[in-house]
């Protein structure tokens, strides 16, 4: 199958923020979309318009206004089932973000509310996780392991930076396993067919945070064969306060509400009430409609790019990425230093200079926004003896002289540091 | 170029070679601060002699250039000062920090601290050049308690 390639400066022209300048004039380079991507006109102007002429309430008024809000807001819930390749529009549940959707999935375990033989958790039973998580995929089955008196155990990250799936993690006492399908720090995507198989064949289920592939690859959730996918709108080109899980219905229809309240419910009384069907039973109170809308137009607009274009372009960055960073001295690549299995997320080290050194001379003298820190995966940081490391991602607008202004930038905080 | 101003030489002399560096024996108090933001931390050690002369300040950490080189400035002013006379400063550094760029620094309390000036307009990095004075304020005021 042929690619079509991507046009990248036609892209940038979608996205305002590149025809600014950051003060003293100089120019945006924006390598930091593994933390949050950017908005093309076509998700901003959705919005303002739905904001101007069709805002209402969605599911309960009864008037054009709420016609049209309900209209676009549950359009936007078909265009993200077919951009995930969902088998069913009602497997899609929007939530606030990856780490509500993760939490979501975590209560339905060992709750007394769900008596499902899949979700029964206690002693003995065990949460299968990564030690590559981001904290949104560690603290949440924390949360349940406490709960419960279930364990939380974990697969081990190799010095290269790819899952290390010994065996004996997954055991018959597993009833969940829940992995991050690409590492939001070392770019490592990992065998997730595979271990559906895995979790699958010890009688698990299995979630995958998405939030790092779903941006950035074509995904199918079918075809992966996991039984919960985590994602959020805004490092998608949407914006943020939206999110999204997608489930296999009858798993979904098993489970007990999350959070309760206004139009999750079928019929109340006084003492009990019945629930609405998926996926409104999971999303209690007035949504993130403008949101939600939002992420329907970044699905549209990946879709006209195309995923498979997405996806060859950031291949290009991060070839070009991981061989121009070879030049710097002293710099190590936290995670595979070869194309294969992995995303255009890259962190490293700069032997003596402490990342937010890096990222500070970057923005204050190059203009270039990288993220430094932990990146919410302190476990994978104590993993390989290092505090922090420097992070570039990259996205479909992000060009290879971004790369060179971001290798002469290295260059320079060496400089000041020698 | 804001960032050069930030990154005083003082500063990254101090960060380069730290004075005082390294956990010593005796001691009166041991404090260990994060910034759990950022993942700094500090652990540091006070001994406090006769009339509340500061005998030494001790401490070894990890953090970035402006963390460390307030640790090594810190270390400087403290030791064979008092008490009262290093809490001073440690104020007149906090005031410094704190005032987003708009304090002028009194250079005659604060000497090399004053090289710090340029980060106050820095407010994610104020918390780095606080960390370790905060520490130290911290184990002079156990130490006082004991």
């Amino acid at each position: 199958m042929t690619v079509n390639s991507l046009d990248v400066e036609r892209i940038r022209k979608d996205f305002p923020v590149f025809s600014r300048e950051l003060p003293d004039g100089r120019p945006l380079v924006y390598l930091d979309s593994g933390n949050s991507s950017q908005k093309p006109n076509q998700v901003i102007e959705t919005m303002r318009e739905h904001l101007a002429l069709h805002y209402s309430n969605v599911g309960r008024a009864m008037h054009v206004l709420g016609a049209e809000s309900t209209e676009a807001y549950e359009g936007a819930r078909d265009k993200v089932a077919a951009f995930v390749g969902a088998p069913s529009r009602n497997e899609v549940i929007f939530t606030k973000n990856a780490s509500e959707a993760l939490n979501l999935i975590a209560y339905s375990f060992g709750n007394p509310a769900n008596t499902d033989p899949r979700f029964t958790l206690g002693p003995g039973d065990e949460i299968v996780i990564s030690e590559m998580e981001h904290h949104s995929n560690i603290v949440p089955w924390q949360l349940l392991a406490q709960r419960t008196g279930a364990t939380l155990k974990w697969f081990g990250v190799t010095d290269d930076g790819r899952l290390d799936l010994a065996p004996g993690v997954i055991t018959e006492r597993t009833k969940i396993v829940s992995i991050a399908h690409q590492s939001n720090v070392l770019g490592t995507v990992n065998p997730v067919a595979e271990l559906a198989r895995m979790a699958h064949e010890a009688g698990a289920l299995i979630a995958l945070d998405a939030s790092q592939s779903v941006p950035h690859h074509p995904v199918n959730v079918a075809e992966m064969g996991a039984d919960f996918v985590a994602f959020t709108g805004h490092k998608m080109v949407g914006p943020s306060g939206i999110g999204v899980l997608w489930g296999r219905a009858e798993l979904l229809e098993a489970m007990p509400p999350f959070l309760g309240g206004g139009e999750m419910i079928e019929a109340v009384w006084m003492d009990r009430a019945t629930y609405a069907p998926v996926p409104h039973k999971f999303e209690a109170g007035t949504p993130p409609i403008v949101e939600a809308i939002g992420l329907g137009a970044a699905a549209d607009y990946l879709t006209v790019v195309g995923m498979e274009a997405v996806e060859a372009h950031e291949r290009e960055l991060t070839a070009y990425a991981l061989e121009a960073l070879r030049e710097v001295p002293t710099l190590r690549v936290i995670g595979p230093e070869t194309l294969e299995g992995r995303g255009g997320t890259v962190s490293f080290t700069l032997e003596g200079i402490h990342p937010h050194d890096v990222g500070q001379i970057l923005d204050d003298q190059f203009g270039v926004a990288v993220r430094v820190g932990h990146h919410c995966a302190r476990p994978l940081h104590l993993r390989f003896g290092i505090p922090a490391t420097t992070r570039a991602s990259f996205y479909l607008y992000n060009t290879t002289g971004e790369i060179d202004a971001l290798v002469r930038g290295l260059h320079h905080v060496q400089k000041v540091f020698a | 170029m804001i960032g050069e101003s930030m990154y005083q030489e003082l500063i990254l002399e101090h960060y380069k070679h730290p004075q005082g560096r390294g956990l010593r024996e005796p001691y009166d108090t041991e404090v260990h601060h994060v910034n759990p933001t950022c993942g700094d931390e500090i652990t540091l050690r006070v001994k406090v002699g006769d009339a509340g002369k500061i005998l030494d300040v001790s401490y070894d950490g990890q953090g970035c250039s402006i963390s460390q080189a307030a640790a090594s400035v810190l270390h400087e002013l403290a030791t064979g000062s008092t008490v009262e006379e290093s809490l001073s400063v440690v104020e007149e550094f906090t005031r410094l920090m704190q005032g987003r760029g708009q304090v002028e620094a009194d250079e005659e309390v604060l000497g090399d601290a004053v090289a710090f000036a340029g980060v106050a307009k820095f407010p994610a990095r104020v918390k780095c050049a606080l960390l370790s004075w905060m520490a130290y304020k911290d184990a002079v005021v156990r130490s006082a308690a004991q």
